[in-house]
C-alpha cells in the first residue's frame, strides 16, 4: 500500500504483542451495525505515473496567465516571484513542520514569523502585527470584530467601495454576533465623504475603508482619518494592497488603528484563489484584543535569545469560548513565501515593482481612454488598477477576448456596472502585451 | 540563535532582477503627491545568497516529518507524499486567477467537483463544500449551517450547543463566533459522553451537539446513535469534528451513524502538509436537507459534461467564508492522495493507524498511567501522574511538560500535552499509519528510558531539553517585555 511502511509480517507481530488475533478485535467499541459492510465507492487506485498523467490532463483544461495575456486583479495579482522563494517553501523543514507549539524544536518557524511580523509593521508603519490570517476578507472581518470588542460598540461602517468578496465574508462573520453593518454610499468611484460623515456617530465602533478600493481608485484617507477620529472612540480600519504601500501613504501616516489586507501579491502564486493570506496589524494599545497567533522574542534558560508564541491568553486553546477568535493557524507557509519575497526584493525591488506597475497601468489607461467607445470610468487617482466603461457589456467583451487569448479583466456587473471592466497591470506586463489588449478592444468596438 | 535578516542588511544589496521599464512615465505624473508615501521603506537589503543562507539556517532549527517522528495526538502528522508537491506546481493550477471566465477553468472545476463527491462518499454525507481553509473555519462554517437551518425553520430560540469537556478549544470558540451559547457536558468515568448527564441538558433551545469521534481520548463513542436520538428529538443537529477521521476511513461513514454536519481536516487525514501552521483545508459535509445552506458557490456538472460554479442557493446559503473557493492547491493535493489510495488504500490507512496506536499503548502502559485502558482507535492518552507522584518536593516534582521536553532531546517531537483537559498531565499520542514498527519501537524505548530517568536522574527531565537549538524559553518574559518586531528588540537592547 502506498505510503505505509509496515508489512503483513510486522502487522502480525504487532497484533500479537497487543494480544489480539485479528485487527477487527480492536474495533470492539464500534457497534457492528455502525460499520461499513461494503467498500467505499471510489475510483480504482492510481500509481504515481497514472495520477501524474491524469492531473496533467486536468491542468491542461485550465487556461493560465503564462499562456494568456492576463489583466486579472481585484485582490489576487500576478506579480513576478523570484525562483528562490519556491526553493525555500518546498523545503520539508518548513513544509512538513507542525505549528510551533514546541518552541525548542520550532525556532526556524518562529523566527521567520517574527521577521514576517517585522516586515508587515515596516510596510504598514504599524506597531504590532500578528502571524497572519486566512485571507484579506477574513482579516477584515476579524478587524471589525476586534473594533467592536475594543470599543464595546456594535455599529461598524463599511465603505461601499469595498471588494464584494470582503463584504460577503464580513457578513458571514458578523451577522450572528450582533454587529450592525452600515454601508457608506459611493460617489464617482470613491467613498462619498459627506455621506460618510453623517453616518459616523458615538455608537460607531469602526470604519473600514479599502484603498485602492475595488474600482482601483485611491480613497482620501487623510480626510477619512479626520472624519473617523472626530469621534473619540471610533477606530479607522484600512484594507490595503501591500504592494501599493511602496509608493502610497503608509496607513500610519493617516492614523489607521488597524490595517489588514490580502497578502497573496507578496510572493505567492494565484493558485485559483487559494492559499491566500491576510495580514493584520494595529497600534500597540489594541494588542490584547487582537485575533490570531503572535510570536515574540524572549530568552531561554541559558539566557540565549529565542522565540515563542506570546500573548496566548487571547487564544482559543486557553480562553475557549471567550477567545478573541477561533483561529488556530496562520497560513504559515504563505507567510513564509511573503517573508522570503520581501527580503529578496528589498526596499529597492518593492519600490521598483510598485513604480513599474503604476506607470504601466497609467500608460494603458491613457491608451484605452483614447479609444472610441471606451472611457476611464472615474476621474480619481489610481495605482495599478482602473475601471473602464465598455461599449458592450463587460461579460461579452471578456468572452470575446478569451478567444484572442486575452484575459481582459474582472467584470464589475455585480456592483451595478454592467459595462464596467476592472483592469489590473503588474510589472510583468510588457508594452507589447498592453498594446495587444488595446488593439483587441478597438477591434471589439469596430464589430 | 541565528541573527535576524535585519542584522544582515547591507545598503545597496538586492536579490532580484527585473526587465527595464518599457514605457514612458514617472511616478509623480501618475500619483498626486499627497497620496505618496513619505520617506523610504525600511526593508532589509540583502543578496539572493544572503537570503538563501538565512532561511536554510532557520530551516535547520525545525523538527519536521522527514527528520523524525511526530506523535502528536489529534494532529495526524502523517508523511506527506512528494508527488503532491510536484503536481501542484503545474502552471495550469498555479497561474490561474480565481475570477477567470468559467470556460477557462474547466480543469479546476472538474477536480473540485470530484473532490466534493469523493469526500461525500468517504463521510456518507450528501454534499461537501471545499471553501473553509482550516479546521476551525470548517467548524465555524458547519455551525453557521446549523444556525441557518434553525432560522430557516423559524426556531430563533435554538441558541445552545452542547459539547463534551474533552473538546478541542476551537469548538467553543467557533460556537461563540457563530452566535451560540456553549453548554459543556462532563464526560463519564469511561471518558465518554455521559448519557444521563446529556439527558438532563436536553431542552427545546438546544441547537446541536458537537462531538469528536473517536473522541480526543482516542475512544469511539459507541453510544453515538443514542446521543443522536436525544439531540434529534428536539430537532437539534449533530456536528462531527473530523479531527480524528483518520481512524474511520472505510470503516464508518459519519453521515450514516447519526451525524448531520461534519468538517474534514485535509491537512490531517488527507496528507496535505501542515506548513508550520497552515495553509490547511477544512471542507464541510452535510446531510441532504442542509445542502441549501452551504456557502456559495458549489461546483456542479452540466448535462454536457462541463462544470460550473453554482450560486442558485444564494438565498438560503450562509454566504461566504473565504474570498474565493478555499485553499485550492491544498485541495489538489488531497485529490491526488485519494486517487492514489482508492477505497482499499484508505481503509488500510485507518487499519494501520489503529494497529500502530494500540501497539504503542500496549508497550507503554506498564510505564505510564493510561486512564482508559481499553483498545483505542488511532490515538490514546497516557499521562504523567505516576511520574508526578515520585517526588513530593514541588521543585523536584516531574510534570508531563518535563517528559515532553526530554523527548525532544531523544530526537522525537513531543506528544500533544495537557490536552484533553479532563486528564491531568495528559500526553496524547497518535503515531499515524505511515510510521514503521522500528520507529515505534525506538519511540517506545525512548519513553521507557525517560520513565527510568524520572526515577534515577530526575534533573535530566527537569532541565531538558539540552540538545535543541534553544533550551526552555521564558514565556512570562515574552509577555512582560513585549518584543514582537525587530525594532522592539533594538529598543529593549538599548534600555538594557
Amino acid at each position: 500500500m502506498p505510503f505505509i511502511s509496515n508489512t503483513d509480517k510486522e502487522r502480525k507481530e504487532m497484533l500479537e504483542a497487543i494480544g489480539v488475533a485479528r485487527f477487527e478485535e480492536l474495533l470492539v467499541n464500534i457497534p457492528e451495525k455502525l460499520r461499513l459492510t461494503q467498500p467505499l465507492k471510489l475510483d480504482e487506485p492510481l500509481s504515481e505515473l497514472e495520477v501524474t498523467r491524469r492531473i496533467n490532463c486536468i491542468a491542461a483544461k485550465n487556461r493560465h496567465s503564462e499562456a494568456m495575456n492576463s489583466f486579472m486583479g481585484a485582490g489576487v495579482y500576478d506579480h513576478f516571484i523570484p525562483a528562490a522563494v519556491d526553493h525555500i517553501i518546498i523545503r520539508p523543514e518548513f513544509l512538513t513542520a507542525y505549528t510551533p507549539y514546541q518552541a525548542e524544536v520550532s525556532q526556524g518557524t518562529l523566527q521567520f514569523i517574527y521577521e514576517f511580523q517585522t516586515l508587515i509593521c515596516e510596510l504598514t508603519g504599524m506597531e504590532i502585527a500578528n502571524a497572519g490570517m486566512y485571507d484579506g476578507a477574513s482579516a477584515a472581518a476579524e478587524a471589525l470584530l476586534m473594533a467592536s470588542r475594543h470599543t464595546r460598540k456594535e455599529k461598524v461602517i463599511l465603505a461601499g467601495t469595498l471588494h464584494p468578496r470582503f463584504y460577503d465574508v464580513i457578513r458571514s462573520y458578523t451577522e450572528d454576533v450582533g454587529l450592525e453593518l452600515v454601508i457608506a454610499p459611493v460617489k464617482k468611484g470613491a467613498t462619498d465623504l459627506d455621506e460618510l460623515a453623517k453616518l459616523i456617530d458615538k455608537d460607531t465602533a469602526g470604519v473600514l475603508v479599502q484603498t485602492p478600493n475595488y474600482y482601483g481608485c485611491l480613497e482620501d484617507m487623510q480626510k477619512i482619518d479626520e472624519l473617523v477620529h472626530a469621534q473619540k472612540k471610533a477606530l479607522l480600519i484600512a484594507a490595503v494592497d501591500p504592494i501599493s504601500l511602496n509608493v502610497l501613504n503608509s496607513p500610519a501616516e493617516y492614523h489607521a488603528d488597524i490595517v489588514v489586507g490580502e497578502g497573496q501579491a507578496l510572493g505567492n502564486k494565484m493558485n485559483y484563489g487559494g492559499p491566500l493570506f491576510g495580514f493584520f496589524a494595529s497600534s500597540f494599545s489594541l494588542q490584547r484584543s487582537m485575533p490570531g497567533r503572535i510570536v515574540g522574542g524572549t530568552l531561554d534558560l541559558d539566557g540565549k535569545r529565542g522565540y515563542a508564541l506570546t500573548l496566548q491568553t487571547r487564544e482559543q486553546h486557553i480562553r475557549r469560548a471567550k477567545a478573541t477568535s477561533n483561529i488556530c493557524s496562520n497560513q504559515s507557509l504563505a507567510c513564509l513565501a511573503a517573508t522570503v519575497y520581501m527580503c529578496l526584493m528589498g526596499r529597492k525591488g518593492l519600490r521598483e515593482i510598485a513604480e513599474q506597475s503604476t506607470i504601466k497601468a497609467h500608460y494603458l489607461a491613457e491608451k484605452i481612454g483614447k479609444l472610441n467607445g471606451f472611457e476611464i470610468a472615474f476621474d480619481q487617482p489610481f495605482f495599478k488598477e482602473f475601471t473602464v466603461k465598455t461599449p458592450i457589456p463587460a461579460k461579452e467583451l471578456i468572452d470575446k477576448l478569451v478567444e484572442k487569448d486575452i484575459l481582459a479583466g474582472v467584470n464589475l456587473a455585480e456592483t451595478g456596472m454592467k459595462n464596467g471592466l476592472l483592469i489590473a497591470v503588474t510589472e510583468k506586463k510588457t508594452k507589447a502585451q498592453m498594446d495587444e489588449l488595446v488593439k483587441a478592444l478597438e477591434e471589439v468596438n469596430n464589430g | 540563535m541565528a541573527k535576524t535578516i535585519f542584522e544582515k542588511h547591507s545598503q545597496g544589496r538586492f536579490g532580484y532582477t527585473l526587465p527595464k521599464l518599457d514605457v514612458q512615465g514617472d511616478i509623480n505624473s501618475c500619483i498626486p503627491e499627497k497620496f505618496q508615501r513619505k520617506g523610504e521603506l525600511p526593508l532589509p537589503e540583502v543578496s539572493e545568497l544572503d537570503v538563501m543562507r538565512h532561511f536554510i539556517e532557520l530551516s535547520h532549527l525545525n523538527h519536521f516529518i522527514e527528520k523524525g517522528f511526530y506523535p502528536l495526538g489529534s494532529c495526524t502528522m502523517k508523511y506527506n507524499p512528494k508527488i503532491n508537491e510536484t503536481l501542484v506546481r503545474n502552471a495550469g493550477f498555479m497561474d490561474v486567477h480565481p475570477m477567470q471566465p468559467q470556460c477557462t477553468v474547466q480543469g479546476a472545476l472538474e477536480l473540485l467537483y470530484e473532490l466534493q463527491n469523493d469526500l461525500a462518499e468517504i463521510s456518507g454525507m450528501a454534499d461537501v463544500t471545499l471553501q473553509p481553509v482550516a479546521g476551525a473555519q470548517g467548524e465555524f462554517t458547519g455551525l453557521k449551517v446549523i444556525h441557518a437551518y434553525h432560522k430557516f425553520n423559524g426556531n430563533h430560540h435554538k441558541r445552545k450547543i452542547i459539547l463534551p469537556d474533552s473538546a478541542h478549544g476551537t469548538n467553543p470558540a467557533s460556537c461563540t463566533l457563530a452566535g451560540f451559547e456553549v453548554i459543556e457536558l462532563k464526560s463519564n468515568e469511561k471518558g465518554k459522553v455521559d448519557i444521563e448527564e446529556l439527558k438532563s441538558l436536553i431542552s427545546d433551545d438546544v441547537a446541536g451537539f458537537m462531538l469528536t469521534n473517536p473522541n480526543t481520548l482516542g475512544l469511539f463513542e459507541s453510544q453515538v446513535e443514542k446521543i443522536a436520538e436525544l439531540i434529534h428529538s428536539v430537532d437539534g443537529l449533530m456536528y462531527m469534528d473530523g479531527a480524528n477521521l483518520n481512524a474511520l476511513l472505510g470503516i464508518v461513514q459519519p453521515g450514516k451513524i447519526g451525524f448531520d454536519v461534519m468538517h474534514f481536516n485535509l491537512h490531517k487525514t488527507f496528507s496535505t502538509p501542515h506548513g508550520g501552521g497552515g495553509p490547511g483545508s477544512g471542507p464541510v459535509g452535510v446531510r441532504e436537507d442542509l445542502v441549501k445552506f452551504l456557502p456559495v458557490p458549489m461546483v456542479r456538472k452540466n448535462d454536457d459534461g462541463t462544470f460550473y460554479l453554482d450560486c442558485s442557493h444564494s438565498d438560503t446559503s450562509i454566504g461566504k467564508v473565504h474570498s474565493h473557493y478555499g485553499n485550492f492547491s491544498q485541495n489538489v493535493r488531497a485529490w491526488i492522495y485519494i486517487k492514489m489510495l482508492g477505497a482499499e488504500g484508505l481503509r488500510e490507512v485507518s487499519r494501520n493507524a489503529i494497529i500502530n496506536a494500540n501497539y504503542i499503548m500496549h508497550k507503554l502502559n506498564k510505564y505510564f498511567h493510561v486512564q482508559y485502558d481499553e483498545h483505542c482507535m488511532h490515538e490514546f492518552v497516557a499521562d504523567g501522574s505516576w511520574q508526578k507522584k515520585l517526588y513530593d518536593d514541588p521543585d523536584k516534582q516531574i510534570k508531563t511538560l518535563d517528559i515532553a521536553k526530554r523527548l525532544l532531546d531523544k530526537g522525537f517531537h513531543a506528544p500533544t500535552v495537557y490536552f484533553p483537559l479532563i486528564i491531568h498531565e495528559a500526553m496524547m499520542i497518535e503515531p499515524t499509519e505511515t510510521e514503521s514498527k522500528e520507529t515505534l519501537d525506538m519511540f517506545i524505548n525512548a519513553m521507557i528510558e525517560i520513565a527510568s530517568e524520572a526515577k534515577e536522574n530526575p534533573e535530566l527531565l527537569k532541565d531538558a531539553p539540552f540538545t535543541t537549538p534553544v533550551r526552555r524559553l521564558d514565556d512570562v518574559r515574552a509577555v512582560k517585555v513585549l518584543d514582537v518586531k525587530f525594532q522592539d528588540y533594538m529598543k529593549i537592547k538599548e534600555e538594557d
